[in-house]
């Protein structure tokens, strides 16, 4: 089996397309309550603060923090054989909601609260959110 | 309800490779020892808790096994707070014993991924597969480093949880993996998921066991011999998934404990002897942490030096944990705690008169505590 005939692709649903669209058009997007302004990803139906659903989609300015980070030696979906070791991290966006994510540079040194800044890559077709460290 | 009710019985399986062994005939081993430790027949038993098996889901799984039994519960289902599961069937039980509801219980859990299959614990952790985000053992990779960043914890500090079990382990005939640490072997054993190595992770296995739960009172009329009283108990769940996690360093352990000792009337320094689940060594350190054995942060120095091995200040895992007896869910920590409480450990702490007993699980998603006695 190739990488490329079972990457594992994002299920896009209903609730997830406006993401997955908005960030194939260039733009990381998140979601915030109309009600008590807590903001987040990944999508939810309602607000897990006020329990509200009047929720808005609105676009991240890109920049960021890295929370923490791993670093695989050993790959436990075969799509990602070829490119161990590889790093997948938390990065929180100054808006506040925190993603999975790949930092691309990791070469240029890790840390902790790092400053990172929002990199958009095509993967299989794919758009997806990565960050380089600043 | 302090002392009220009691661990009548324990039983289990052997823990390993069982190939064959369905999760319902290794429940039912378990069970059947269980009963025959406690030197009891099965037709007192009323109500049959379960923890389903992680490696496999599947509906009505208590009514399986209660029919398995021969058993018509009063009170009989599956409870589902993964690696947590064990401690609050134990405490659901307990609770269900003094509303009224049943008598004598009997709490289960059995599985087979070793021989069965493995993949719930290598699957995808949410929508983010695309970024490679794979595997359990990547969850507690990510709240390590960050541990390790925000306080200074070594991989020294890790190394003493997995030399503690393994040491532990060894001593145990019983035992999955036999064989001791040192620190040079585990600083060169491979990373799974830095910054966590093989030595890190504990053990998948097959196997089961049971515990007998019942009123004090009711120990008496039936004559068991090696009643253990149950102090307290407790649970907290953290909930969230690791990336939307707040803080990743801290967990509901700390309200799981809280609940525990004040419903035990009892504090940390009367605590002998722990048994601390170790699904990987950064849980240990963190569970030592929340539960206030010491300060956050100074985990490092409390673990180093043998402390937590048997002779130490507080032993832990005396059986081996996870990571050396037995990679299932929880359930032989607390038989382990029994045994320690009955005086008839292999590794036995002398004299011990408390012990506290941790079990979580998902990432850190959900606590238990149990505290037993010897009195
Ligand atoms: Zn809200």
């Amino acid at each position: 089996m190739s990488e490329q005939s079972d990457f594992p692709l994002p299920e896009i649903t209903p609730l997830t397309e406006p993401y997955w669209k908005a960030l194939s058009e260039g733009r990381l997007t998140f979601q915030r309550c109309g009600s008590c302004g807590a903001a987040w990803l990944p999508a939810r139906a309602e607000c897990a603060r006020c329990l509200g659903d009047e929720l808005g989609w609105e676009t991240a300015s890109g920049r960021g923090r890295l929370v923490s980070w791993v670093v695989y030696h050993h790959a436990f979906h075969k799509a990602f054989a070829q490119r161990l070791p590889y790093n997948v991290a938390i990065v929180e966006l100054e808006e506040g909601p925190r993603l999975i994510t790949n930092i691309v540079n990791p070469q240029a040194g890790l840390a902790v609260d790092r400053p990172v800044q929002l990199v958009i890559e095509q993967e299989h077709g794919v758009a997806l959110a990565r960050f380089r460290v600043v | 309800m302090r002392g009220n009710i009691v661990i009548a019985g324990i039983g289990q399986t052997a823990f390993g490779k069982l190939p064959g062994r369905s999760t319902i005939s290794m429940n039912v081993e378990a069970c059947r020892k269980a009963l025959a430790d406690a030197a009891i027949d099965k037709s007192v038993v009323d109500a049959v808790f379960v923890k389903y098996p992680s490696s496999r889901f599947e509906g009505k799984y208590g009514q399986k096994v209660a029919e398995a039994l021969g058993l018509q519960p009063r009170i009989g289902g599956v409870w589902d707070q993964a690696g947590a599961s064990n401690i609050s069937m134990i405490s659901f039980a307990a609770m269900a014993i003094e509303a009224g509801q049943c008598e004598v219980a009997l709490a289960c859990f059995a599985d087979n991924p070793n021989t069965g299959s493995r993949k719930v614990f290598e699957r995808s952790l949410g929508d983010e597969a695309a970024y490679g985000w794979f595997g359990v053992t990547a969850g507690y990779a990510m709240i390590a480093r960050r541990h390790m960043a925000e306080y200074g914890t070594k991989h020294e500090d890790l190394a003493a949880v997995a030399i503690a079990c393994r040491r532990h382990g060894a001593a145990n005939p019983n035992a999955q993996l036999r064989s001791p640490l040192t620190l040079e072997r585990y600083m060169s054993s491979r990373f799974i998921v830095e910054p966590l190595r093989r030595d890190d992770c504990c053990l998948l296995s097959d196997g089961g066991a049971a515990v007998l739960v019942m009123s004090a009172r009711r120990a008496r009329e039936l004559g068991v011999a090696h009643p253990v009283p149950i102090l307290g108990f407790g649970q907290g769940q953290t909930s969230w998934e690791v990336p939307q996690r707040p803080t990743l360093t801290s967990t509901c352990a700390a309200i799981s404990a809280q609940t525990a000792f004040r419903m035990a009337g009892v504090g940390l320094k009367d605590i002998d002897v722990a048994q601390i689940y170790d699904c990987f060594t950064i849980t240990v350190l963190m569970t030592l942490e929340d539960y206030g054995f010491c300060k956050k942060g100074e985990v490092g120095h409390f673990v180093r030096e043998g402390r937590i091995e048997i002779g130490g200040e507080l032993p832990i895992n005396t059986s081996g944990g996870l990571l050396s007896e037995t990679g299932m869910g929880g359930m032989q920590l607390v038989l382990e705690g029994v045994r320690q409480m009955r005086g008839s450990a292999t590794l036995q702490v002398p004299g011990a008169r408390k012990c506290v007993v941790s079990n979580q699980g998902g990432i850190m998603h959900t606590h238990s505590t149990l505290i037993l006695a010897n009195e």
